[in-house]
């Protein structure tokens, strides 16, 4: 007898996101189907995976990821080219120095240092605000406006500030993160707000403020995986590509930070499989950008993804 | 394909004699076709209603249990694809894997090292599953003393894997009353595994070289009259093996009964990283049981975490106490935030003042376990019900000033909470992560 398998042909697809400028665009999302799951359905385009840099030397960061960067912490270009040294998709910058509460650096200075990060880097560039809502705005039509046709990667905007930093989006050509706290009903309600701007969903990726492992992780696994059906079902409103800012959550927490501690085994490795773990779930849940700090991190989900991406077809 | 009650209530035997505490037959089959009751509650079922019904009504992926006394485990007993469905059951069982060739005193330093695989989670204490002995080194008289060795050192429930009967039946002898579990049976030894599972009562994992031959496998071993089943389509890609998995659960599902047991998947060996990250996926894609060589601290807690996480109930949100908590050593001056009771936020804004290395106070608000914009959302977090706590908590005899920070996305409380609380209201931060930056600004008590 031959065993009847249990394959599903789903309505919809996620949909494709173009970032950056050909030969170096990235493309994210496009799948017919869920993660992995080559024996039914299409995976156009494995995860991508964008290391992390700040615009100014981050005080807060543990030596054992400091280490991978030495030298180049405060300096931003130089940080960058390393990036893509170690084999990034992308380089996402955080422009920390503009935190009013920090350097409180204008959007002309921030914008300035994202012109150069972009002109020295060949990879596509993700850029996201220091996280004050209002600031992020005035930084945000600036570094779009210095940037403008790199066809880069904004965020995050938020149910309050998504206007303007849309409407930047759309004035020079770049993709936008839309931000909204672990629920999936905001998330949707934000993408039907955004697009009725007019900027096509595709250029719209998701992010669901995800936890890291042990630190929620749950929370943002179901809400990935609930919207990836959504999606297939035939959801458009939920039909964006997902992104994962996975390094920032877990290098704050307690089992990537803490250096000694025998029970939990060595801190350098402790921490990299916190972060590789925490990306190969939700990457398993249906996320498709997802922004690192480790560069053996990095290296290790690729070859995970790389992995998972071969035939399974019955 | 569950059954109605009427469908079930056909095959009862109509007879309301009350010995399943029931009024009713009928009675007893609503309760048993909404999952209340058992089927075998009714005593006097007919043999053939009871496979026919038996079959429906039971649970689409079969509960197997290992191990004896107090370390006995379940495992399957799933009825999801997706925990947001509902939730995943029983945990996945985590094994350490040594191999008979490892000499004796690598074998007993291994076994300390899983012993201390324990971790205290949130006040809870996880550890490591179980052992996977296994044969590789063709002499049954080695196997046995490696057994022997090993379950004479740890607690653990055990699997014996070996495709040799004789080799298990000798380890048997001494390992039978642990409970093990056998693995396994192939296309090879199935008759002489299923005997020695039937003889024992013991679980047995079924292997296949591919779904289709695991099918027939589990037929024949299922024909000899064994249905204490753990399935192996003998896949070690982690995409093949996640493929796999998931045609097993989604056919277990649809009741296709030959796949309606859990699962054991293998993560490769070599290489740590990877072969953790392959283990994640099969915790995160249906194995019942999950067996990996490292018994290194580091990837064992990644696991154990990552386990808690997927098999946690969504349906429940995990709740803190409502009460004062003391971040650091807090004194009169020190500031008081006031966040919601839903653990994650609590732990989060915990975390983010021991960052600040300012000490302070939380007061947790019972939202019933929600976070702060989805319990505004449903009224649970009103200046109301803040203002009720403040006067509750004890915390006014606790610090000399009258200022509370509350949560930058509820701002909105501000004006109302001032006013009914008496108590001067700061707007921290939207995000707890910003705690340091805002408390070293903002805060003179």
């Amino acid at each position: 007898m031959t065993l009847k398998l249990a394959k599903e042909k789903w309505p919809g697809r996620v949909l494709e996101m173009v970032i950056g400028q050909d030969p170096w665009a990235v493309i994210a999302g496009g799948d017919n189907t869920l993660p992995f799951h080559h024996f039914e359905g299409e995976m156009a385009n494995r995860p991508v995976a964008a290391l992390e840099i700040w615009d100014v030397e981050p005080t807060d960061w543990p030596e054992a990821i400091k280490a991978q960067f030495e030298g180049v912490l405060d300096n931003p270009v130089a940080w960058a080219k390393k990036c893509e040294d170690y084999g990034a998709d992308m380089v996402c910058l955080k422009t920390a120095s503009a935190n009013p509460e920090g350097r409180n650096a204008s959007p002309l200075e921030v914008a300035a240092t994202v012109r150069a990060v972009a002109e020295a880097v060949r990879v596509p560039l993700i850029i996201t605000g220091c996280g004050v809502e209002e600031k992020d705005v005035q930084t945000l039509q600036a570094v779009g406006e210095a940037i403008s046709g790199y066809n880069a990667l904004l965020g995050c905007a938020t149910a309050n500030n998504y206007q303007a930093i849309t409407e930047a989006c759309m004035l020079h050509g770049h993709n936008l993160i839309a931000t909204s706290p672990l629920d999936i009903n905001l998330a949707k309600q934000l993408n039907i707000l955004i697009s009725e701007l007019d900027l096509p969903l595709n250029r719209i990726a998701m992010d669901p403020l995800v936890g890291a492992l042990g630190y929620g992780l749950e929370y943002a696994y179901s809400i990935i995986e609930r919207s990836r059906l959504g999606a297939l079902g035939g959801d458009k409103m939920l039909s964006a590509p997902i992104i994962c800012f996975v390094g920032q959550e877990t290098w704050k927490t307690r089992e990537a930070r803490t250096e000694q501690k025998e029970e939990w085994g060595a801190q350098t490795r402790r921490a990299i499989l916190w972060e590789t773990v925490t990306a190969a779930s939700l990457a398993l849940a249906g996320g498709s950008i997802f922004v690192l700090r480790h560069p053996e991190t990095l290296k290790q989900f690729n070859e995970h993804i790389l992995a998972l991406m071969k035939p399974n077809s019955y | 394909m569950a059954l109605t009650g009427l469908e079930i209530f056909k095959q009862l035997p109509k007879t309301n004699c009350r010995d399943c505490g029931q009024a009713t037959c009928l009675a007893f089959a609503m309760a048993v076709a909404t999952g209340k009751l058992a089927l075998d509650h009714c005593p006097h079922l007919s043999e053939a209603a009871r496979e026919n019904l038996g079959f429906a009504t039971a649970p689409p992926v079969a509960t197997i249990k290992i191990g004896a006394g107090g370390e006995q485990l379940c495992i399957g007993n799933e009825t999801v694809l997706y925990r947001h469905d509902k939730r995943f059951e029983n945990p996945c069982a985590i094994a350490i894997s040594i191999s008979d060739t490892t000499c004796n005193d690598e074998i007993t330093s291994k076994i300390a090292a899983i012993k201390k695989l324990e971790f205290d989670r949130v006040g809870q204490i996880h550890s490591v599953d179980m052992v996977l002995i296994e044969e590789s080194s063709g002499s049954p008289e080695r196997y046995a003393e490696t057994v022997k060795l090993i379950a004479g050192n740890t607690r653990h429930p055990l699997i014996l894997k070996s495709e040799n009967p004789v080799a298990i039946e000798k380890a048997l002898d001494m390992a039978a009353v642990r409970k093990p579990l056998i693995n396994g049976a192939n296309s090879t030894n199935y008759e002489a595994m299923t005997t020695l599972a039937k003889k024992f009562d013991l679980p047995l994992v079924v292997k296949g070289s591919d779904l289709n031959e695991l099918s027939l496998m589990v037929e024949k071993v299922m024909g000899l009259g064994w249905k204490e089943i753990v399935l192996d389509s003998g896949t070690k890609d982690a995409g093949k093996v996640l493929a796999d998995q998931t045609q097993i659960r989604r056919l277990a599902l649809r009741k296709y009964r030959p796949f309606g047991y859990p699962t054991i998947a293998y993560a490769a060996g070599g290489d740590h990283y990877q072969s953790v990250l392959d283990a994640g996926v099969y915790i995160c894609k249906y194995a019942g049981i999950v067996v990996i060589d490292s018994a290194d601290p580091a990837d064992i807690l990644t696991l154990i975490t990552l386990r808690l996480n997927i098999y946690s109930d969504p349906q429940k949100p995990i709740a803190v106490e409502s009460k004062v908590y003391e971040v650091l050593t807090p004194d009169p001056d020190s500031p008081v935030y006031i966040t919601t009771n839903f653990s994650l936020t609590y732990f989060g804004v915990a975390g983010d003042i021991e960052a600040s290395r300012v000490p302070g106070y939380i007061l947790p608000v019972d939202t019933d376990g929600v976070s702060v914009l989805t319990g505004w959302a449903a009224g649970k977090f009103t200046p109301e019900i803040i203002s009720e706590m403040l006067n509750k908590s004890g915390i006014a005899d606790m610090v000399s000033h009258r200022k509370i920070i509350i949560p930058g996305g509820v701002a909105v409380l501000k004006e109302r909470l001032q006013e009914i609380s008496g108590w001067e209201v700061l707007v921290g931060p939207i995000e707890s992560s910003s705690i340091p930056g805002f408390i070293k600004q903002h805060w003179r008590a």
